[in-house]
């Protein structure tokens, strides 16, 4: 995971959601939070105590100047040094579908925060289907902007996928939200999304 | 333009002698009386005396951090980043820096007079630990009527006094800057400086210490400062400075200083040999080779009673204090739930990138202590629960 300062798609409404989700004054554990803009956010409209952890050393020096606290880190490396549930809420805001081992960074999200948030781009929302179906190319679109050869996102999953695999591992998705264009999308999110945002914890496990 | 203005006029060094009580007993047990710490002050203590910054020196360093002394042509050793405007603003704060106890530079070490034999204390100097630089430290600060710090800020040696004071006097700081340092002296960072005081003591001039009527070791001190210059610098910084350029094209091979890094590190030690005690050498790199805050303690348990904002700061090109020494660092600070930023500067300039980049620490080091400064008083129980 390298880039983290790029334009990131309907992260406005997914801001606003993430912020009615969170409750005053609580720990939040903002993984790969880049400049720390939500992270901000959070701080500013909800009091909550945040630590932030970013591999990029400009986005840092963004976080610092925006009044964060910020570990410089590759969160693939994992939270060995927190404790289970040591953090009311971990957030990995479109940062899943980058790191290089996503389903041990979920794991571990789960394991530190009493709940998780996480988005991703849904790579098979249709301008990216007719895309690979019409053009025979891999999507270039304005939630999934980059070419092959340059993009940060290293995993290609759609809601369907992310839902089936919460399911499968029995983690609960106590809330979501799907977007397209800081709008809200209530039919077919696997189709028209272009975002999905999903309230989690693993109360089920164990 | 803008153009970055120094400190107004010239400053001068001050000296607090200790009074009540005039000693100090350091971590030996052994008393020390009487005690002078040399220290200069930078700008205007408010009146809630709630801008005060105390600047930690490294093994070579002195109290003279920024500004100029009347008539001098340098400017202290850390100028860049203290004066109007500056990372640490004088507009702002008031920053002290001390002279560490055992120094050759206007405080009481082994050059001093030993008031029993009146004679300049040479090794009968006691041993003098970290702890006990911070704890002459708190003296002064005491003296000076501060409560509570804003922040105490280091590098290397400097930053292993940040941790002290992490340790020894939580309540009294609001912020810690430890930079490019190290919890435990590792047996790497140990040898080197054991080849340093090995050249002081294979000088015959240091006879024991007790030279101070005679001629000084300056050969074996050069050569000391020589090593150290090797390990501040990096491959690449090297390389970029010198490269494999000759000061002349004259006969190769006949040992003089033909190479420009040669030169370099013969006039660096030179140089330091003017304005540095060889004995204070020798009882500084014991007292910076002896520092372990660890000591049988967990890494969870470190900071547990610290309730201050951190930030460290390490460079990647660091070989001498690498970036897990600074990692282990942050990790005791998570484990103990210590409110911490961490980064990882970009540099090529290895550990003297501490002292020389500049433009990084000011930016990172300017907002995270307009943060405390603002947040201040806030900051009491946001300690994280983990």
């Amino acid at each position: 995971m390298v880039i983290t300062l790029m334009s990131k798609p309907s992260s406005k409404l997914e801001h606003k959601i993430i912020l009615d989700w969170i409750k005053q004054s609580k720990s939040v554990l903002d993984l790969g939070c880049g400049s720390g803009e939500l992270t901000k956010k959070l701080v500013k409209e909800k009091n909550v105590r945040a630590q932030g952890i970013e591999i990029d050393e400009q986005a840092i020096h963004k976080c610092v100047v925006n009044g964060l606290s910020v570990f410089q880190q590759d969160i693939d490396t994992g939270l060995a040094e927190y404790l289970d549930k040591s953090f009311d809420y971990v957030i990995l805001s479109q940062t899943l579908q980058q790191v290089k081992k996503p389903e041990f960074v979920l794991k571990e999200a789960l394991r530190v925060g009493k709940q998780t948030i996480v988005s991703f781009p849904n790579f098979v929302y249709y301008p990216a289907r007719f895309q690979i179906f019409f053009k025979g190319k891999v999507p270039v679109t304005p939630s999934l902007p980059h070419e092959w050869y340059e993009t940060p996102n290293l995993h290609f999953l759609s809601i369907s996928d992310f839902i089936k695999y919460c399911t499968q591992n029995k983690i609960t998705i106590e809330d979501s939200v799907y977007i397209r264009k800081n709008k809200k999308v209530n039919i077919f999110p696997n189709f028209f999304a272009e975002l999905g945002v999903f309230l989690l914890s693993d109360k089920m496990v164990n | 333009m803008t153009e970055k203005t120094g400190i107004d006029g010239t400053v001068q060094t001050k000296y607090y002698t200790f009074e009540n009580p005039t000693y100090l007993i350091l971590e030996s047990g052994e008393k020390i009386e009487p005690i002078i710490l040399a220290y200069e002050t930078y700008g205007k203590l408010n009146q809630k005396k709630s801008n005060a910054i105390l600047v930690l020196h490294a093994l070579s360093g002195d109290a003279h951090a920024a500004g100029f002394h009347k008539g001098a042509k340098r400017a202290g050793w850390w100028d860049e980043m203290i004066g109007p405007g500056k990372a640490l603003d004088t507009e702002k704060y008031f920053v002290i820096c001390s002279n560490v106890l055992a120094g050759c530079r206007g405080s009481t070490g082994p050059s001093s007079i030993n008031p029993k034999t009146r004679k300049p204390y040479g090794t009968d100097f006691p041993i003098v630990t970290i702890k006990d630089m911070v704890s002459a430290q708190l003296r002064l600060i005491e003296h000076l009527g501060i409560e509570k710090l804003l922040t105490v800020v280091g590098g290397s040696m400097g930053g292993m006094q940040v941790l002290q004071w992490m340790i020894s006097y939580p309540e009294r700081i609001l912020s810690a800057i430890p930079i490019a340092t190290t919890m435990k002296h590792s047996p790497q960072q140990i040898a080197f400086n054991e080849v340093g005081r090995q050249a002081i003591m294979a000088d015959q001039n240091w006879n024991n210490g007790d030279y101070y009527l005679a001629s000084a070791p300056d050969r074996g001190l050069a050569i000391a400062r020589m090593v150290g210059h090797i390990t501040y610098m990096s491959d690449v910084s090297m390389a970029e400075k010198f490269g494999r350029r000759r000061k002349s094209n004259g006969t190769p091979f006949k040992f003089d200083s033909d190479f420009e890094v040669e030169g370099y590190l013969r006039y660096r030690g030179d140089n330091f040999v003017k304005r540095f005690d060889a004995n204070s050498y020798l009882y500084i790199t014991k007292a910076i080779d002896y520092f372990n805050i660890l000591n049988g303690k967990r890494l969870s348990e470190i900071f547990k009673e610290l309730n201050a904002k951190v930030l460290v700061l390490a460079f990647k090109s660091d070989w001498l204090y690498p970036v897990y020494q600074s990692r282990e660092i942050v990790k005791a600070c998570k484990l103990a739930g210590v409110d911490t930023t961490y980064c990882e500067v970009n540099s090529n300039y290895g550990h003297d990138a501490f002292l020389l980049e500049v433009e990084e620490e000011t930016d990172l080091i300017k907002h995270f202590l307009k943060t405390v400064f603002n947040g201040n008083g806030d900051n009491s129980n946001v300690k994280a629960v983990i």
